[in-house]
């Protein structure tokens, strides 16, 4: 690993501050940061230590729940207020990494993952993400666990995260911080599709901090389902992950949130499905129509032909635990 | 160097050779630091700011409490807690299987929380109290964990041993061991190549049902 400088800014204006300099990083729990600093991926200059900040509370604000740039996953995926009122949340996390790794990741930095396309990973390798203008190793090569959807011919990588599933079917927002002052970006706008620019994972600005995530109160509680599916059961990133909310009167649905992982440079809403759900009676029949609908569009690139079948058939699942209907 | 040439030798070789030979030194210890140096300091120590390579060099104060012990010491930030307890405090019962959070193999406990040794620096761990495998039997009295896993055969090399049985005493603390399904879901961030796994599972249901502390 690259020798770097290690600074501790006392307060939150003075890691904007230090984030502003050239070759800085911030460093939360490192799970992502100091693996691919060990394999030469990125070589920050400077790491710039946030784990002191104030950052960790998850509480209830006007309208929804707030939770902290720093709070660490174990905790979000436990924690009494997510596991009673945002399930989906809990269990998207408790689908991630494993129970060390979990009590190390915290929510800002599980949003600012990087791919795990093993091209980006390989330095020997091309890879637009990783070195721009060296090509895309994945596209005519290894691309099982690749894009499905949105992908560019730069590009066919998939953002890694379980956790931001969630959080794009509960319209949650990203709170962040800079010189400028905080703003907030809605989720299904945080991530960007590769494009010309896969370099760019996301649409934050350099310099800015990010302070916490803010999910609406909704009436999923009840019907809400983190399905995925990987190699072995446990401890491996999604091929294909669903999640699934429903809120229901009698056997309608009355509104319906749907997403998908592992397909696409971004957490993967599902809109045009949801529209399918909502009306319509609980049945296997109306999740089908709504994972037929979901696939409209879908791209393979040869090792992730299969996609085309488990991503459906993993919505319907999903549908069907999170419905009640198994 | 100089007192091994007999005065009597040729003035002029003598001179040529150490002169060379301290040009050579001098100039393949320049490229060697280069090479391992990165590009704004090249300029600096060219430019003979070696104040600069001291400041970017510099190794940072921590204090760490290792299994009770208390330790003052001074390391580069790049240094992973992993390192930090092999090579500096000599502590080798934490295992590298991968050293990139995959296998489990460096799992220690920090403030009483399971994590991957290798993918934490040891400057974010300043002030807090690890236990490691070396931390857990009472002198001669092993841990129940312990026990258990020599009673069960929950290992065949050994080399995954250290990382399971700190995650499985911190899978039985943390309320995680209610039912085989949930102990194999909460051991998974622990690989086992030469899969003792039933074992391994056996031993943690026993000292969970047998209700000692851990
Ligand atoms: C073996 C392995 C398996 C894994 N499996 C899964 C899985 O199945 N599912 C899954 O979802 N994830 C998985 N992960 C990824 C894991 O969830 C992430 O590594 C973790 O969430 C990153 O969080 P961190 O706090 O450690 O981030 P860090 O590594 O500290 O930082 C990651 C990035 O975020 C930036 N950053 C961090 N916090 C902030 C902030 N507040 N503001 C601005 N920038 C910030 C850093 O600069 C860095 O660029 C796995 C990881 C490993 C190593
Ligand atoms: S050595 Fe740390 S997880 Fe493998
Ligand atoms: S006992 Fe050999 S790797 Fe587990």
């Amino acid at each position: 690993m690259k020798q770097f400088q290690y600074s501790r800014p006392a307060t939150q204006q003075a890691v904007i501050d230090a984030i502003n300099k050239p070759g800085a990083k911030i460093i939360a729990g490192g799970t992502n940061l100091v693996d691919l600093m060990k394999r030469g991926v990125t070589a920050p200059d400077k790491l710039i230590d946030i784990n002191h900040l104030p950052l960790k509370n998850i509480a209830p604000v006007k309208g929804g729940l707030h939770i902290g740039a720093l709070a660490l996953n174990s905790v979000v995926s436990e924690n009494k207020l997510v596991v009673a009122q945002q399930p989906l949340l809990s269990m998207a996390l408790k689908a991630g990494a494993s129970p060390q790794l979990r009590n190390m990741a915290t929510v800002g930095g599980n949003i600012l993952q990087r791919t795990r396309c093993a091209y980006f990973y390989d330095t020997t390798m091309p890879c637009n993400k990783r070195e721009p203008g060296s090509g895309c190793g994945a596209i005519g090569g290894y691309n099982r666990m690749h894009a499905i959807f949105g992908a560019s011919d730069k590009c066919i990588a998939v953002h890694p995260s379980d956790m931001c599933v969630a959080l794009v079917a509960l319209d949650a927002t990203v709170i962040v911080q800079s010189k400028k002052g905080t703003r907030r970006i809605p989720f299904a706008d945080f991530h960007r599709l590769p494009g010309e620019h896969p370099d760019l994972d996301n649409n934050l600005a350099a310099g800015e901090l990010i302070l916490g995530v803010e999910i609406p109160d909704n009436n999923f509680a009840k019907n809400s389902y983190y399905l995925k599916i990987r190699d072995r059961q446990s401890y491996a990133f999604a091929l294909v992950s669903v999640a699934a909310s429903l809120e229901l009167e009698g056997n309608t649905i009355k509104n319906a949130r749907l997403a998908m992982g592992g397909v696409a440079h971004k957490p993967w809403r599902l809109v045009e499905a949801e529209k399918a759900l909502i009306g319509k009676p609980v049945s296997a029949e109306t999740f089908n129509i709504a994972a037929q609908i979901a696939i409209q569009g879908a791209k393979t690139y040869g090792g992730n032909d299969f996609k085309l079948k488990l991503a459906p058939a993993t919505i319907t699942e999903a549908l069907k635990h999170a419905s009640g209907l198994v | 160097m100089k007192s091994k040439n007999p005065p009597e030798e040729p003035a002029h070789e003598n001179n040529f050779l150490e002169s060379s030979r301290r040009d050579f030194l001098k100039h393949s210890g320049l490229l060697t630091a280069i090479a391992l140096t990165p590009a704004p300091l090249v300029s600096a120590a060219q430019k003979g700011f070696d104040e600069k390579i001291a400041d970017l060099y510099e190794k940072v104060p921590v204090s760490l409490e290792v299994n009770g012990v208390k330790h003052q010491l001074s390391i580069e930030p790049r240094v992973t807690l992993l390192d930090l307890l092999r090579e500096q405090l000599e502590l080798t019962g934490t295992k590298k299987g991968c050293d990139h959070g995959q296998c489990g193999a460096c799992t220690v406990h920090v403030d009483g929380h399971r994590v991957n040794s290798c993918l934490t620096l040891g400057v974010l761990v300043s002030g807090k109290k690890i236990t490691t495998i070396e931390g857990l039997a009472k002198g001669d009295q092993l841990h129940p964990m312990q026990e258990a896993f020599i009673k069960h055969d929950g290992f065949q090399c050994g080399y995954c041993t250290p990382g399971q049985i700190m995650s499985a005493v911190a899978c039985i603390r943390e309320g995680h061991a209610n039912s085989e399904h949930e102990i194999r879901e909460y051991m998974s961030g622990n690989i086992c190549r030469c899969g003792a796994y039933p074992n391994i599972v056996n031993a943690i249901q026993e000292v969970k049902e047998g209700g000692q502390p851990v």
